[in-house]
């Protein structure tokens, strides 16, 4: 009976980590997709522009990693902690990109030669975001981890694997950003994202496929999985869901459906990383850590949910009031100091 | 050198580098934050424009400040997971539990109202502009509240147990109470308020110094005057309650603090240290400036109350670098001093009838003392967590688990990289910081600004 509770609180727990991932990786994806695609801009007003969508919401958007980190600190400790020492190098990088991204926003305003502020912003995004995708990779292929004592080395993150799905979530992001700034603006630099967001999805349908293939063939645990008939089912159910929402986002394009092809690549992220953590689940760490393992005691796990767990309703709805307050195309001339 | 062929130091060094670089900034956030509401409300209130102009003028060097503050905090929640990971993996059902709800009571808060607070001015009605300013200054006070609940439990844990190596949660609300929590969370948020309000007085100083808006600058510097007639004397009297506190609970960190070796004998008060070199290979110290009964009377309130001294605990157990810990705090102290009597003095020539507007700019020397004061709150901050951090050591939670013990197993090469890429990073912002703030700062308000109708 304990233990099934604890069982289905881990659970719980599970889903909400998964929900909050989920929410950063739109959230900041397009965010930091935005600075991948100002490396591409020779236009400094476009750049402004695209800088100026996201003034008001990045850090909104970055706090749901720091979310992220603080629950699962508390309800997953030995995932936090072994995935992180084990991560170190892809993690620093990441927040040294974080780093440079953060600041370009406010000190691009006040320097006298923006370049290198410019620079930063898209470099550091890129980078960011490849950093986030290599360690993602290495994580769902197991970090390498020795199962007896999970001390992992600091280099099992590096694979050629990991390096395809860095490569798949750099695009996911590119495509979240383009398809979010085909909302934002209108005129020129609106017919450049919307020429954007086709060759991103065009290179994401290729590397989904290197993926899945790749994955299917290797011995990740995953493989496994999906050979079992069961969660190989509904595994098969959301890559087609991803393959679906592809097309769809191809149509919005050509017809120039702003928000619905910004809809359609959340779906395609929200179908391909449903379909991974399930065929993670109920690894965290696939192959050498369970989410049970991990889990803190139940009467841990309650007293978060009952704090944590019931404040998320209210965050969304703040966090959306403030998208609402800043909704529609981007303005420049209002846009003071 | 030897010791930094050791990743455990290095991830130390590389800990204490980033968070006493990222405890500047929520400084000047969590108080100024504050004063942002005031002067909003008190515009709302009055329909004073110079009010509005005051909000405006300071957020842009809020932003500036906030900025820097949440990418240089970043790094110090994932450290736990890099650097320490077995602490992580002893404390997490505790620790993190409580930087869950950091996250989703202040920074959520704080993040999800940032955005309206500074650019939303022409979207949303003044009055839910308020609201906005408030929420994040809620947000930054939450946060301030939260980090110093689970800094606190370190000083003093309780409210758990240990199993298979692990913390376990008896009682919430212990953990939370712990004894040094109430002194830990007040102390750190009125050193936020005596250091915004010290910076936003010695800015404007500098203003009336150059006859430069003084009608405007006087209204903050005054404002900021009656803060610190507030909060000063609070903040000494919270530090000496800490300081009882530490004697109580952690007794070794009270040795330390003051120098003091051996426990004075029965009926027989023990001297409190002016000044000294503390000598830890001897044990004792090389030579003392001291004022008899002293420490007894100020760590136990009694003449001849007993205190531990420092050779009472093994050597293992003692804290290191105990001269770094005793200037340390006898810096802080000096600043808390200095701001007391500088409120004073203020207040003295403003019952004199000195301030004003007519007659401020000419106490030159005053005002030349308040733009010497804008960088002592943080000298007392840093000075004050060395006390806190080093004073703690050999333990990382007190009496429950060694700093040796709680650090990740991770390669000298990848730590020294990434200590080092911290250093020049952070330095370069710092500077560029100081230079864009300078800035805004020679830029002035803007006193045209109308609000919105
Ligand atoms: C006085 C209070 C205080 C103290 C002791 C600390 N912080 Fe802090 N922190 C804040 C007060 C604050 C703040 C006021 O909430 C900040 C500062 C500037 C800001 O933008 O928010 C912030 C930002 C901030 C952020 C970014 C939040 C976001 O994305 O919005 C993180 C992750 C942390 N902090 C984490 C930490 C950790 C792990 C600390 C301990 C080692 C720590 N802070 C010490
Ligand atoms: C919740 C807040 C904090 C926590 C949980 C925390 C925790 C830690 C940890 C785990 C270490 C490494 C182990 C050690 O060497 O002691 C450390 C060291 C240190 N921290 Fe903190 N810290 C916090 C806040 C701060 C802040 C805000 C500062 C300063 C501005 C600070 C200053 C230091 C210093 C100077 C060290 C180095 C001590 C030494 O190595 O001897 N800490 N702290
Ligand atoms: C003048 C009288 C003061 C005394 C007697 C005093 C005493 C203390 C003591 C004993 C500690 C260590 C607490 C611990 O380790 O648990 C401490 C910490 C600290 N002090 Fe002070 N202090 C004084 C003034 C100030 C001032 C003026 C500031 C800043 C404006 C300040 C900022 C801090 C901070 C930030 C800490 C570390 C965090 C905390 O304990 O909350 N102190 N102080």
């Amino acid at each position: 009976m304990d233990n099934e509770i604890h069982s289905l609180l881990a659970n719980i727990w599970f889903f909400i980590i998964g929900l909050m991932l989920f929410l950063y990786v739109v959230l900041d994806g397009f965010d930091l997709g935005v600075g991948v695609l100002s490396i591409f801009t020779r236009n400094d007003k476009h750049r402004a522009i695209m800088m100026t969508s996201l003034e008001s919401i990045w850090d909104a958007n970055e706090t749901w990693l720091v979310l992220l980190g603080g629950a699962l600190f508390g309800a997953f400790p030995l995932v936090y902690a072994i995935a992180l020492q084990s991560l170190y190098v892809p993690v620093m990088v990441m927040l040294f990109a974080l780093i440079f991204r953060g600041v370009a926003f406010e000190f691009s305003h006040h320097a006298r030669n923006t370049v290198p502020w410019n620079l930063a912003f898209g470099y550091s995004s890129l980078l960011a975001s490849l950093a986030q995708g290599i360690a993602f990779g290495g994580l769902i292929s197991g970090l390498g981890l020795i199962e007896s004592d999970h001390q992992g080395n600091v280099w099992g993150w590096f694979t050629p694997f990991s390096a395809l799905v860095a490569l798949g979530v750099v695009t996911g992001y590119t495509l979240l950003g383009a398809t979010y700034l085909m909302m934002k603006t209108e005129g020129a630099i609106q017919r450049i994202s919307i020429r954007q967001s086709h060759a991103a999805a065009v290179v994401e349908i290729i590397i989904l496929i290197a993926v899945v293939i790749w994955a299917s063939r290797s011995d990740h645990y995953f493989a496994a999985r999906w050979a079992d008939s069961e969660t190989g089912y509904y595994m098969n159910f959301f890559l087609i869901l991803a393959a679906f929402a592809l097309f769809m986002l191809m149509r919005a394009l050509r017809r120039r459906f702003e928000v619905m092809a910004f809809f359609w690549s959340v779906i395609i992220t929200l179908a391909s990383f449903t379909a991974v953590t399930i065929g993670c689940y109920p690894y965290m760490i696939p192959a050498s850590i369970t989410l049970t393992q991990a889990a803190s005691s139940s009467r841990t796990l309650i007293f978060m949910l009952s704090t944590i767990g019931l404040l998320i309703p209210v965050m969304l709805v703040y966090s959306g009031y403030q998208y609402l307050v800043f909704r529609g195309k981007v303005q420049m001339d209002e846009h003071t100091d | 050198m030897e010791i930094l062929q050791d990743p455990v130091i290095l991830s130390r060094l590389q800990f204490a580098v980033t968070a006493m670089f990222h405890i500047l900034w929520p400084l000047t956030t969590v108080g100024l934050s504050l004063i942002l509401v005031v002067f909003e409300f008190l515009w709302l209130k009055t329909r004073d424009v110079d009010n509005y102009r005051h909000a405006r003028f300071w957020s842009r060097l809020f932003l500036l400040n906030f900025s820097v503050g949440v990418i240089s905090g970043i790094p110090l929640e994932f450290e736990f997971g890099t650097n320490w990971s077995r602490f992580s993996m002893v404390t997490g059902e505790f620790f993190g539990n409580i930087l869950g709800y950091e996250g989703a009571m202040a920074f959520m808060l704080e993040a999800g109202f940032l955005g309206i607070m500074l650019f939303g001015w022409m979207r949303v009605p003044p009055f839910i502009h308020l609201l906005a300013t408030g929420m994040v200054a809620l947000g930054a006070s939450f946060s301030a509240f939260w980090i110093l609940v689970a800094n606190s439990w370190m000083q003093t844990p309780a409210g758990i147990h240990m199993e298979n190596n692990r913390v376990v949660v008896d009682s919430y609300f212990e953990a939370i109470f712990n004894k040094n929590m109430p002194w830990g969370v007040l102390h750190m948020w009125f050193a936020c308020l005596v250091t915004s309000l010290f910076v936003i007085g010695g800015l404007s100083a500098w203003y009336l110094l150059k006859r430069r808006n003084t009608d405007f600058f006087l209204k903050s510097f005054k404002l900021a005057l009656i803060g610190a007639i507030f909060v000063v004397p609070i903040q000494i009297s919270l530090g000496h309650g800490s300081g009882r506190e530490v004697f109580e609970n952690q007794p070794a960190k009270g040795a330390a603090i003051e120098a003091h070796w051996t426990t004075n004998q029965e009926g027989k008060g023990a001297a409190w240290n002016l000044l000294t070199w503390p000598n830890q290979t001897e044990q004792k110290n090389d030579w003392a400036i001291s004022i008899p009964n002293g420490l007894s009377l100020l760590a136990t309130g009694d003449q001849r109350g007993q205190v531990q001294g420092l050779t009472s605990f093994p050597k293992a157990d003692q804290p290191t670098a105990i001269a770094l810990i005793f200037y340390s705090f006898r810096i802080m102290v000096a600043c808390g001093i200095a701001f007391l009597g500088l409120m004073l003095w203020t207040l003295a020539a403003w019952l004199k009838g000195q301030l004003s507007s007519g007659s401020v700019c000419n106490n030159r020397l005053l005002l030349r003392a308040w733009i010497a004061s804008i960088p002592l709150g943080y000298l007392a901050t840093e000075c004050g967590w060395i006390v806190r951090e080093v004073g703690r050591q050999p333990w990382v939670i007190y009496g429950l688990l060694r700093t040796r013990d709680a650090a990740s197993t991770l390669p000298v090469s990848v730590v020294a990289v990434s200590l080092i890429a911290f250093v020049v990073i952070y330095s370069i912002l710092f500077i560029l910081f100081l230079i864009f703030a300078a800035r805004i700062i020679r830029k002035g308000p803007d006193l045209t600004l109308m609000p919105p109708s």
